[in-house]
C-alpha cells in the first residue's frame, strides 16, 4: 500500500459519528511500549534503533488487523508527507522531525496506527470519532496484547510497563478526546473548566498536543497519571469528566441562545461572511470561523447536509493538506492564504445563509419562564 | 505565548535545547528564567519541565555519579533530557524515581494490564498470600492437621511458579 493511496482516502474519524459526535470530535488511545533489553530510541545508537526498527515493524506488520497496512520509514517522506500525518492526527510533530531509525505503519482506515522509534520504540493508536473511549481502548488493547505474542516488552514487576520517560510509567497509556466547545468559549467559562480538570489530575492541551494553541475552540482532554490506576479505570474516570463537560457546553449553549441571541446571531453571521467572501485567509482564521458554523449547524441554522463539508474543511485549510491539494510542493504563506480561501468559497458555495428564524430574540425579562 | 513554567506571564525567552538530536523547545518569561538560570545553559535542566518542579533537584539528591551499567546512561544525562536511556535504568535511578513518581502518579505500584506470563504469577501470588494467612489462622488455632495440609498447598503453588 502506497502513502499517496492511503493521503487520498480520508481518516475513517472523520465521519462523524458515534456518541456526542458534534461535541466529541474524537477518541484515542496511546500505549507506550518499548523492547526487553534495548535502549529507549533517545538514547540508542544509530545501529541500535535500525535492529529495534527491523525486529518492531515486521512483528507489526504480521498482525492480521493489520493486512494490507502502509508502513514507510520516516526518511522515505517528505516534509509535506509527514506534515500530512501531522494533521490527521496519525503521527505525532516529535515523531516527524524523525528520520533514518523511524518508521510508521497505518491500516488504511487510518483507524490504527503505529509509530516505531518515536520517543518510545513502540507508540501505538487508536482513533475514531465520536465519545468511544472504551472501544478505542479495546482496539489498541488487542492490538497490543497480539504484539505481546511476537515481542518481549521491557516489563517491571513494580512499575509495569517501562517507558523513556518516566510520566508514561505503567499502564503507558494516554487516553484523549478532542473536544469543539464553542458555547464555553464564547460564554469565558473555559479557564474556568480548564482549572478544574487541572486539579483532579487531566490534562487539556490545543490541537496538536503539548504546547500548542487552541484553535477552532478545540481542545484535547487527556489524563496524565500513567501509574497505580488501571487501565479501564483510567478510561471511566476521563469518559465521566467529558461527558461533564459536554453537559456544561450545552448549557452554555442554550443560555447564549436563550440570554445572548444577538451576539450569537452576529458571530455566526460575520463567520458566514468571512468564509463565502474572503480572498485571503489565514489556517487559524479559517478554524476559528468553521467552527462557529459547526456551531450554526448543531443549533439548526444551517441545514444538516452540509455538516460533513464543514468538518472537512477543519482538515483540508490545513497547511500541508492545502498544498497536497494543490500538488505542489513549495507555496509562499501568501499563496496558501489565497488557495484557502478559494478552497473555503467552493465548499461552501450551497451552504445557504443562516435561518435566523431558528433563534428568537426575545424582549428582555422574559427568558425566566423557559424552563 | 504564555510561560511554560508559571503559565502566568507573557514569555519573552525562547529557549531551544537539542537533546539526543532531538528539538526541545521551552517558553519562559523573564522571572522564570533567571530563576531556572537558563543564562546558564549548562545548568538548566529540561527534566523540570517534563516532570514538574522540582524534579531536577530530586535527580541530583541521589548519590552523585550513579552509571547506568547497562546502557552507561548518567545521572547527569537523566538530570539533562529528563529521560531515561533503557529499562534497567528504572532500578539504577530507583531512589531519584520513587519521590518523582509519588509527586505526579497516583500510586507508586503499577495495578494495570501485565503480560500474560506475569498476571499468572500475580494471580499465584494472590492465592500463596490468602494461603498462609490461613495457615497462620490454622497454627494459632492449634488445628495442625489443617496447617500441613495448607503448606503442602503452598508447596505445590510455589513448585509450579514461574517467572
Amino acid at each position: 500500500m502506497k502513502l499517496s493511496k492511503i493521503i487520498a482516502k480520508s481518516s475513517e474519524w472523520l465521519n462523524g459519528d458515534g456518541p456526542h459526535c458534534h461535541i466529541v470530535v474524537t477518541s484515542r488511545v496511546r500505549l507506550a511500549r518499548n523492547l526487553k533489553g534495548k535502549p529507549f530510541p533517545g538514547w540508542a545508537k544509530k545501529a541500535e534503533r535500525i535492529e529495534v526498527l527491523k525486529t518492531a515493524k515486521a512483528a507489526v506488520m504480521q498482525l492480521p488487523t493489520m493486512e494490507d497496512a502502509f508502513s514507510e520509514n520516516l526518511e522515505a517522506l517528505s516534509p509535506l508527507e509527514k506534515q500530512v500525518l501531522v494533521e490527521r492526527h496519525l503521527i505525532s510533530r516529535e515523531h516527524a522531525a524523525k528520520g533514518v531509525g523511524s518508521a510508521v505503519v497505518m491500516n488504511v482506515a487510518q483507524s490504527l496506527s503505529f509509530m516505531i522509534n518515536e520517543e518510545d520504540h513502540l507508540r501505538m493508536q487508536a482513533i475514531c470519532s465520536g465519545l468511544q473511549l472504551g472501544k478505542v481502548f479495546a482496539m489498541i488493547n488487542h492490538a497490543d496484547s497480539e504484539l505481546e505474542a511476537l515481542l518481549e516488552f521491557a516489563f517491571h514487576p513494580k512499575l509495569g510497563y517501562l517507558t523513556a520517560c518516566p510520566t508514561n510509567v505503567g499502564t503507558g497509556m494516554r487516553a484523549s478526546t478532542m473536544l469543539h466547545l464553542p458555547g464555553l468559549v464564547m460564554s469565558d467559562q473555559m479557564n474556568k473548566i480548564i482549572n478544574s480538570v487541572n486539579k483532579i489530575g487531566l490534562a487539556v492541551r490545543g490541537l496538536h498536543g503539548e504546547g500548542t494553541e487552541a484553535m477552532g475552540n478545540l481542545f484535547q482532554v487527556s489524563n496524565q497519571v500513567t501509574l497505580g490506576e488501571p487501565e479501564e479505570e483510567i478510561i471511566e474516570r476521563l469518559k465521566k469528566v467529558i461527558e461533564t463537560i459536554i453537559e456544561h457546553e450545552q448549557n452554555a449553549r442554550l443560555l447564549l441562545v436563550q440570554r445572548k441571541p444577538v451576539a450569537l446571531l452576529d458571530q455566526i453571521g460575520r463567520a458566514y461572511g468571512v468564509l463565502s467572501h474572503a480572498h485571503s485567509m489565514s489556517s487559524k482564521e479559517a478554524l476559528n470561523q468553521l467552527s462557529v458554523i459547526k456551531l450554526g449547524i448543531d443549533l439548526g441554522l444551517f441545514p444538516e447536509s452540509h455538516r460533513l463539508s464543514v468538518d472537512e474543511l477543519f482538515i483540508e485549510t490545513q497547511p500541508a493538506h492545502l498544498q497536497k491539494g494543490a500538488q505542489a510542493q513549495k507555496m509562499s504563506a501568501e499563496e496558501r492564504d489565497a488557495l484557502r480561501a478559494n478552497l473555503v468559497r467552493s465548499k461552501l458555495k450551497g451552504l445557504p445563509e443562516p435561518d435566523t428564524a431558528k433563534i428568537t430574540i426575545k424582549p428582555s425579562g422574559s427568558q425566566e419562564n423557559d424552563e | 505565548m504564555q510561560c511554560d513554567v508559571c503559565q502566568q506571564k507573557e514569555a519573552t525567552v525562547f529557549l531551544t535545547q537539542i537533546v539526543g538530536g532531538k528539538m526541545q523547545k521551552v517558553n519562559l518569561c523573564e522571572a522564570c528564567s533567571k530563576e531556572k538560570g537558563v543564562n546558564d545553559p549548562t545548568g538548566f535542566a529540561l527534566a523540570d519541565l517534563l516532570l514538574g518542579m522540582g524534579a531536577a533537584q530530586e535527580i541530583e539528591r541521589s548519590p552523585s555519579g550513579i552509571t547506568c551499567t547497562v546502557c552507561g546512561f548518567t545521572q547527569a544525562d537523566f538530570k539533562k533530557t529528563g529521560r531515561l536511556g533503557c529499562g534497567a535504568c528504572y532500578d539504577v535511578f530507583a531512589e531519584s524515581l520513587e519521590s518523582m513518581l509519588k509527586n505526579m502518579q497516583k500510586g507508586s505500584e503499577h495495578v494495570g494490564k501485565a503480560p500474560p506470563g506475569l498476571i499468572k504469577n500475580r494471580q499465584l501470588d494472590a492465592q500463596i498470600k490468602s494461603l498462609q494467612t490461613s495457615l497462620e489462622k490454622a497454627v494459632a488455632e492449634e488445628e495442625y492437621e489443617k496447617a500441613a495440609d495448607l503448606r503442602d498447598q503452598i508447596r505445590r503453588i510455589e513448585s509450579g511458579y514461574r517467572i
